[in-house]
């Protein structure tokens, strides 16, 4: 039995992790490969996870690592870790 | 994007910190620094007071060294100490937003129905040159709730695998899986419409370079 569009959306996040059984993989892939819409929602969403992933998206605030390890440089100065 | 962390240099750094180099202290938490800030940044969306609770945690941090096990990876421990804080300082201050902690739910029925395309062009990674790109993927997750925000900062930011986003976070495996699914699905609703104009020209970009 083929599985339809809504069951394959509810995969996607597993799918693209490799975090589906073979069986189910493989009806995955058949949909796939006659389903234009799904393709197109499953490589939208691996660009998505991709970007979103990117250095470039979050980047630290100027200078949050030279104040934290001046501040942790303080601290160190006190004394032991008790 | 954090190196992965090696558990043997992590171990004898640790043993060497608390046999009295304390100044290695700075190499242990050096890898772990990203995903700290960005862990308390998604619980307290301001970043001065994400930069202040971030120096708080790696203190305590330093304090409670001798009480790490090594049973966890120590990164996964050092952001459980991190997400602690900024809970605390969520809690002082009292009615916060509509996006409170128990506001949702994993029972809480949403929409997530993805946008429905039929062709997807490839936007590649140094599209992200364009301030504007990264910009509107920032704004994206940070208008997700909490709950998907800080799913898709550990895991798909951070790189972390399912078992170690559900230690820090205190939820179940099941439970990242599910959040995950819903936040990525938001995410392509949100942004695939929007995203298109960032794709690759193709030919026309040929003409205008004549």
């Amino acid at each position: 039995m083929r599985i339809d569009c809504k069951h394959v959306w509810q995969h996607i996040s597993a799918y693209i992790d490799g975090d589906v059984d073979g069986a189910l993989r493989a009806e995955i892939d058949k949909h796939l490969e006659t389903c234009e819409i799904c393709s197109a929602v499953l490589d939208s969403t691996r660009n998505v996870v991709v970007l979103v992933a990117d250095d470039r998206v979050f980047e630290l605030p100027a200078g949050f690592s030279s104040r934290l390890h001046a501040r942790l440089d303080q601290e160190l100065a006190l004394g032991e870790p008790s | 994007m954090m190196t992965l962390s090696n558990p043997v240099t992590e171990a004898e750094l640790i043993r060497r910190i608390l046999a009295g180099e304390k100044q290695l202290f700075h190499a242990l938490i050096r890898p772990c620094e990203r995903a700290i800030y960005f862990l308390l940044f998604s619980l307290l969306r301001n970043e001065a007071e994400a930069e202040d609770a971030s120096q708080e945690a790696v203190i305590k941090v330093y304090r409670n060294l001798h009480l790490f096990r090594g049973d966890s990876q120590f990164r996964t421990w050092v952001l459980s100490i991190a997400r602690n804080e900024g809970l605390g300082r969520l809690r002082k201050t009292e009615t916060r937003r509509e996006d409170s902690l128990d506001a949702l739910t994993d029972g809480e029925a949403g929409d997530f129905t993805p946008a429905i395309l039929t062709s997807w062009r490839e936007i590649p990674t140094e599209t992200l040159e364009r301030q504007e790109l990264a910009d509107m993927l920032r704004e994206a997750i940070e208008g997700l709730p909490e709950i998907y925000r800080n799913i898709v900062l550990l895991r798909d930011i951070e790189e972390m695998d399912i078992r170690e986003t559900a230690s820090v976070l205190g939820i179940s495996e099941g439970a990242v899986k599910v959040r995950l699914h819903r936040a990525r699905a938001l995410l392509q609703r949100h942004l695939a419409p929007k995203l298109k104009g960032f794709a690759p020209k193709g030919r026309k970009l040929f003409g205008w370079m004549r």
